[in-house]
């Protein structure tokens, strides 16, 4: 995890701003819901009107307010309003003093709204009351009476309201102009509708601001409709522009949320080439020893599939990882401040949440960890049987086979079929959790929004927030799971890193000439780096220009490490190896290296064409050059054979040429270098007797002034060396001509009577060389 | 969610960026074929499968169902509100509660049926899989060699593993995907309308301008992420090469040409790599606002059409949820389509294989005999490997039993073809080939080829212990016998030395023993098989020279008294062979024995003089 962070480090400031991009990102999508709830709660339920005070009001309607009102009250309340032909209309004020007397009014109104529509029962029973009787017995009558002697007149409205399927009529009456005419006539005090007033105000103590201003908007809008104010219009506007707000909010939401990804995108790729170059950089120049110390399989993996991950992950990390836990934050904080109290339900949901996913990738994680051996041994025996495809018909060997391949079918379905199963909760258990919670939060608001303290916006506000906070949660699981891989990833690629390279140039490393070509073994030995025992134990030669020096020994015996001495591949432990007379270590490698051609014992050619893989050594060999050295090597019958001849592509790693071919070709490859020292290793075991012995006459000629080092398996190969140095063990068992050697070298004697007969070597007199 | 869960499905060749979801899939040849066939395939799970949709549709009906329900318990509440505050009335709890109680129910019910599909479904793909990839390993068995010479190891794996599991994934998902998108898309659409048609229609209106900007950024993704794929392929080959070719790279000073390369690969690499995730990242955004877009309309329209009383507060909640409903299930079957297309490619490759061309397995009247002497005659042979380049004409020869023919010639002359004519591996064009008389075609295959035993010098063992390899020469063996055969393999002293002894296991690749100790573990295999006919290819390089030695005395062992043909690496070997055949491109030039072929003075005695030649 460090180590990701590690690598995001040099993109810092883009880093920060991707965050700020996040953070733009994660308030617009937490205000989102805010925007929304507006357009429900205040656009569609309230009309679209956002403050208690009326824009306009009729003169009554403005008195009759007034009689709910207390002393400084009705002072403000002239004050605020401008008589203009026949209505009262509402003076300027900022939103601040519109909302300070939201509060100052909303009682007020509340009550002269409640005034103007007592329920006719309720009004019979309050008339009952004055008049002693029992509510059944007023009649229309008596309250006509009433209603004649202090000059007012009764006016009922009428309002059908559906209940339970039944149409159902009630009457309201208008109490106010009774109160005003006996507050006129002194049969009553304005006191006694404060204390009205009073009253209700104990009843909705209870309640919530936003509740009582709703409630007192519902008395605005019907006093605007009065005034002739088009209602409708002020609502068609609040909705467009709350409209129009969403649409902004959800613009920039987006917008950040795609910068974002602009950003995350191009650090997590940049963060992946700057890793694959320098790894790649770093492998170049390592030494076998650190070569081996790997296996090139597993460096290629290191270099293409973990940095892909490291790739993935930090866009992934840039982009979802850090979101989470803003949302999530946002979202807690958002809760709070609606002040809904149901926080619990969150932690009881992010709690079956977590649950949910640890109680299933406990059940499924073994699982998962055995089906990747399960499915490799799929892929084991099915290659057994696609390579073994001649023996197992030979020997016919099918079924056995097949019931092979079954067992480990068999196996990986049972655990494929497990942890698939498993899976399969996830989804529709997830879906229940936030069913579930969606349904708890709206029984849970219901009982709140009952007593006031909240409103069925602030409900469904609660239950988007919610949401995002188990999604935020479910994002953080997620990535719980993919992290631990990067982090392996990470590893793997920082031991390539921080690996040192134990070969490289001094600081004043001398310059090889190209005279400098006699290559000397001082007692030289050499064990692989961790190794207990020496490879090579006291080696001493030399090898000279013009010469050829041939080395032989069994598999294992240290020919091919011997040689991979020479251009440096690995330095030795004891001793020393001169070339020109000067040590190796301390001449510069790459003058060293430009002066050997190398062919190494498994053929490699790189994509491109055959004249590119030719002039591989020099660049800028001329063609008769190519020519030349694939003449010698026998390369030129089958280039020219070939329909783009010298220009015929080679595809990677050489593939689309036969193995001899190859072979030749990297031969042509070392030749077209014009190097002074040659060296084979076992280059030749590839090619047929005779193009064998064709290729070294032509080679030969070629070499007149060159050292040149063979290792060879063959001992037709090696016949007419000029010395042949015989390893056993690490040792050399004897240096000398075949001559010599079948003489007096048990080792080469044997080695030689496994591969020619006792006449072709020339052992037994009376039959000489049948071949000459 | 359903995007989380299905990221991690994985993909065909090499490594895949990240953003799977929106790389191009592979396109089937012919889509409808390959999905047919599969139909005919799950066609006894037909019943489970009708099971499923069923299911599937009830699940997601129900959660179709839900959000309306919730919202009218949403309407009474804010109902029962207004009349709390008109003093005319309360919140009905009790109505709400029996709503909630009937949601939950709902909710409960689809989480159940989305579970049940889930689990019959994963059963089925499981067991489609496991049959398809029993299919093909036995389908490897009655193919003819031919296919698997044109063909990497690699390609026939990968039919196994990796199309079967991208079909798999694709089988899981998209019958259930298909099934509940398109009944969301209806149900939400029924629902939607059931509401308000007016509002409806305008939340359709938002539909062509997501499918329009989906298939933009699509379109534009796709292109990068198509050079992505072909750069981090041409990278990786870079890697690959490079780093297997390391000590000729530093051996030629080429690190600096090397580098400069791959920094310019890596730069393109880089530039297409943030662009295609860049694109496919913006489509989360994109779809995010344009849902943003439709939940603004429609609350506008339900507050214009409130104006005009003909809709209620809790249905425009309602609308609005199915609103944002609306926009997954298009996104879904976008994808679906898209796992559709590869699920059919892999699908395609799979049966493609499973169609190939059989071997006939088994003839009427085959010939049996109990004792094969060991004669063999090829009798006027002609063969080609393709069918109108034929590269053996007109071969003849008469092996007597207990002979020792020897095969020469170059590498690449095509040695081997005439030990695959004999096993009948392939078959001749013209002609025939006899053994003891009878056409080898008039055998069934097993029991020609019980009569042949065969030590090549790719060795093939497998995982097991070193008796169970040895016994697959002949299973019935004692462990006696499989001794006895090691003795005289030679190998019996060396077995004995390694730790377990005859019990030891060898690994995947056989590394745990050497090259020479395999040659002889399969010689004494091929020992205790005690065929009539031999068939041996000798070791080259890469065995010392005391195995190779034991090699040499073993294989003597194994050739006495039996016929055998040996593709000859030695010259000991061919000296005293009865017959020798030489090979060049393909055709046998020449045959006789070694005083015969080297009087004639023809290319048999050019190879052989050619290795004494002076350098």
């Amino acid at each position: 995890m460090t180590r990701i962070l590690k690598y995001m480090k040099e993109y810092g400031a883009m880093i920060a701003l991707v965050i700020a991009l996040l953070f733009v990102q994660a308030f617009c999508d937490l205000a989102l819901p805010q925007y929304t709830s507006d357009i429900i709660d205040t656009g569609i339920q309230n009309k679209g009107i956002e403050h208690v005070m009326p824009e306009k009001i009729v003169p009554e309607e403005f008195e009759y307010a007034k009689l709910f009102m207390k002393e400084d009250e009705q002072n403000k309340w002239d004050k605020s309003y401008t008589k203009k032909n026949n209505v009262y209309k509402r003076n300027k004020f900022s939103e601040d003093e519109l909302d300070e007397y939201d509060s100052l009014f909303a009682m007020p109104l509340i009550t002269n709204s409640q005034m103007s529509q007592v329920p006719k029962d309720e009004f019979k029973k309050q008339l009952a009351e004055q008049m002693n009787v029992k509510p059944e017995d007023v009649t229309d009558e008596m309250i006509d009476g009433f209603a004649a002697k202090i000059g007012w007149k009764v006016n009922y409205n009428k309002k059908t309201e559906e209940k339970d399927g039944k149409k159902q009529t009630t009457y309201y009456v208008d109490m106010r102009g009774m109160f005003k005419n006996l507050i006129g006539s002194g049969a009553m005090k304005q006191e006694n509708l404060i204390d009205i007033r009073d009253k209700m105000e104990e009843n909705f103590k209870t309640m919530e601001d936003s509740f009582i201003k709703s409630t007192a908007i519902s008395y605005t809008i019907s006093a605007s409709k009065m005034a002739d104010v088009d209602v409708d219009k002020i609502q068609t506007r609040y909705l467009w522009i709350a409209g129009f707000k969403m649409i902004v909010m959800a613009l920039l939401m987006s917008g950040s949320a795609v910068f974002a990804g602009f950003f995350a995108s191009k650090i997590g790729a940049a963060v992946g080439m700057n890793l694959r170059g320098k790894i790649f950089k770093k492998v170049i120049n390592f030494s076998d020893a650190e070569m081996n110390k790997f296996s090139t399989a597993s460096l290629i993996t290191r270099s293409t599939n973990d940095i892909q991950q490291i790739q993935m992950v930090i866009t992934m990390l840039l982009r979802m990882v850090a979101y989470a836990p803003i949302v999530g934050i946002g979202g807690v904080l958002k809760v709070i401040q609606t002040g809904a109290g149901m926080s619990w339900i969150i932690v009881l949901a992010v709690i079956s949440v977590l649950m949910l996913v640890i109680i299933l990738m406990m059940l499924a994680m073994p699982k998962f960890k055995v089906m990747q051996k399960l499915v490799d041994k799929v892929n084991l025996v099915s290659r057994e049987i696609l390579t073994g495809l001649l023996v197992i018909r030979a020997f016919g060997r099918e079924k056995t086979e097949e019931e092979r391949f079954d067992d480990a079918n068999k196996n990986l379905t049972k655990a494929m079929l497990f942890t698939n199963r498993v899976m399969s909760v996830m989804m529709p258990g997830m879906m229940l959790i936030m069913n579930g919670i969606s349904i708890l939060i709206v029984w849970v608001a219901a009982g709140r929004i009952d007593t006031g303290s909240m409103q069925v916006g602030t409900m469904t506000a609660f239950i988007t927030y919610t949401m995002q906070i188990i999604m935020a949660f479910l994002m953080l699981t997620m990535m719980s799971v993919m992290l631990p891989r990067a982090a392996v990833s990470a590893e793997r690629i920082e031991e390539v890193l921080n690996k040192e390279i134990t070969i490289y140039d001094d600081k004043d490393a001398e310059v090889l000439g190209r005279k400098d070509n006699t290559v000397v073994f001082n007692d030289v030995s050499f064990k692989y780096p961790g190794a207990e025992d020496n490879v090579l134990e006291h080696i001493s030669f030399t090898a000279e220009p013009g010469k050829t020096t041939a080395i032989i020994g069994s598999t294992g015996s240290g020919k091919s490490t011997l040689i991979n001495l020479i251009p440096r591949f690995y330095d030795v432990s004891e001793g020393s190896i001169t070339v020109g007379g000067k040590d190796i270590r301390n001449v510069s490698i790459e003058s060293l290296r430009d002066l050997i051609g190398y062919v190494p014992q498994k053929a490699v050619l790189f994509s491109g064409t055959i004249a590119s893989n030719l002039r591989y050594g020099r660049s800028d060999a001329t063609d008769d050059e190519i020519i030349e050295a694939a003449q010698i090597s026998q390369s030129e019958e089958f280039i020219e054979g070939k329909k783009a001849k010298y220009d015929t592509h080679i595809s990677q790693g050489g593939t689309n040429v036969s193995g001899g071919q190859k072979q030749r070709l990297s031969i042509a490859r070392a030749i077209a270098k014009k190097p002074e020292i040659y060296i084979f290793d076992d280059s030749f075991s590839a090619l047929d007797f005779k193009t064998d012995a064709v290729l070294r006459k032509a080679l030969s000629k070629k070499t007149k002034n060159s050292t040149v080092i063979i290792v060879a398996q063959r001992i037709s190969t090696i016949l007419n060396a000029d010395q042949i140095i015989v390893l056993d063990g690490g040792k050399i068992a004897g240096i000398g001509t075949h001559k010599d050697l079948l003489d007096n070298c048990e080792v080469y004697r044997q080695i030689a009577k496994s591969q020619l007969s006792e006449a072709e070597l020339g052992i037994s007199e009376d039959n000489g060389k049948e071949g000459k | 969610m359903s995007e989380g869960m299905n990221n991690g499905s994985p993909r065909r060749r090499g490594p895949h960026g990240p953003g799977g979801k929106m790389a191009p899939g592979e396109k089937p040849k012919d889509f409808k074929r390959s999905v047919s066939k599969l139909k005919n395939y799950i066609g006894k799970y037909m019943a489970a499968i009708v099971v499923v949709m069923i299911f599937a549709i009830c699940s997601t009906v129900f959660n179709v169902v839900g959000p309306k329900t919730l919202g009218s318990a949403t309407t009474t509440l804010s109902k029962g509100l207004m009349s709390k505050i008109r003093g005319t009335g309360s919140i009905d709890f009790e109505k709400i509660g029996r709503i909630l109680l009937i949601v939950l129910i709902l909710y409960v019910a689809s989480s159940l049926f989305n579970f049940i599909q889930g689990w019959i479904m994963t059963g089925i793909t499981q067991k489609v899989c496991y049959s398809l990839r029993k299919d093909i390993s036995e389908k490897i068995n009655r193919m003819p060699m031919k296919y698997f010479e044109s063909r990497t190891y690699g390609e026939v794996l990968s039919r196994i593993t990796n199309d079967i599991d991208t079909l798999g994934q694709g089988l899981n998902q998209s019958i259930t995907q298909i099934i509940t998108s398109v009944t969301t898309l209806i149900g939400v659409l029924v629902m939607m309308l059931s509401i308000s048609p007016l509002m409806t229609l305008i939340a359709l209106v938002t539909l062509p301008i997501s499918v329009g900007l989906i298939s933009l950024v699509v379109k534009k993704s796709q292109r990068y992420f198509k050079t992505q794929q072909e750069y981090l392929g041409h990278i990786n080959g870079l890697v690959e090469e490079t780093y297997s070719g390391h000590n000729v790279v530093q051996a030629f000073n080429r690190e600096k040409a090397v580098v400069e390369e791959f920094n310019k690969t890596n730069s393109v690499l880089y530039e297409s790599a943030w662009k295609s995730q860049f694109l496919s990242g913006m489509m989360q955004p994109i779809m995010m606002f344009v849902g943003n877009l439709g939940y603004a309309a429609v609350a506008l329209a339900g507050g214009f059409l409130t104006i005009k009383g003909t809709i209620a507060v809790g249905d425009i909640q309602a609308f609005v949820q199915y609103v944002r409903q609306f926009s997954q299930p298009i996104q879904q079957l976008a994808q679906v389509t898209n796992i559709m297309q590869s699920m059919a490619a892999a699908a395609e490759r799979v049966f493609e294989f499973l169609e190939e061309e059989e071997e006939v397995q088994v003839i009427d009247n085959p010939t049996e005999l109990d004792n094969v002497k060991g004669d063999v005659t090829f009798n006027h042979v002609s063969f080609g490997y393709k069918e109108n380049q034929t590269i053996i004409k007109d071969f003849s020869a008469d092996i007597k039993a207990g002979q020792k023919v020897a095969i020469v010639g170059p590498t690449g002359a095509g040695k081997t073809t005439i030990v695959k004519l004999l096993m009948r591996f392939y078959d001749v064009n013209s002609g025939s080939v006899m053994l003891d008389g009878h056409d080898i075609r008039t055998f069934n295959r097993r029991e020609l080829r019980d009569d042949f035993g065969m030590v090549l010098q790719d060795t093939w063992l497998f995982k097991g212990t070193i008796m169970e390899n040895i016994r697959y020469g002949r299973p019935d063996a004692t462990d006696e016998e499989v001794i006895e055969a090691a003795k005289a393999a030679h190998a019996d002293k060396f077995i004995r030395t390694l730790p377990g002894g005859y019990q030891m296991e060898l690994n995947e690749e056989a590394s745990n023993v050497s090259q020479g100790q395999k040659q002889l573990l399969t010689i004494a295999r091929a020992i205790l098989a005690d065929s009539s006919v031999m068939i041996l290819d000798e070791a080259t390089s890469s065995v010392d020279t005391r195995t190779e030695v034991l090699i040499q005395k073993a294989m003597d062992n194994l050739m006495k008294g039996r016929t055998s043909f040996v593709i000859a690496h030695r010259l000991s070997t061919i000296r005293d062979a009865d017959l020798i055949l030489c090979m060049k491109d393909g055709d046998i030039v020449e045959q006789g024995n070694h005083k015969e072929l080297l009087a004639r003075g023809g290319f048999y005695a050019d190879l052989y003089n050619s290795q004494f030649a002076q350098a």
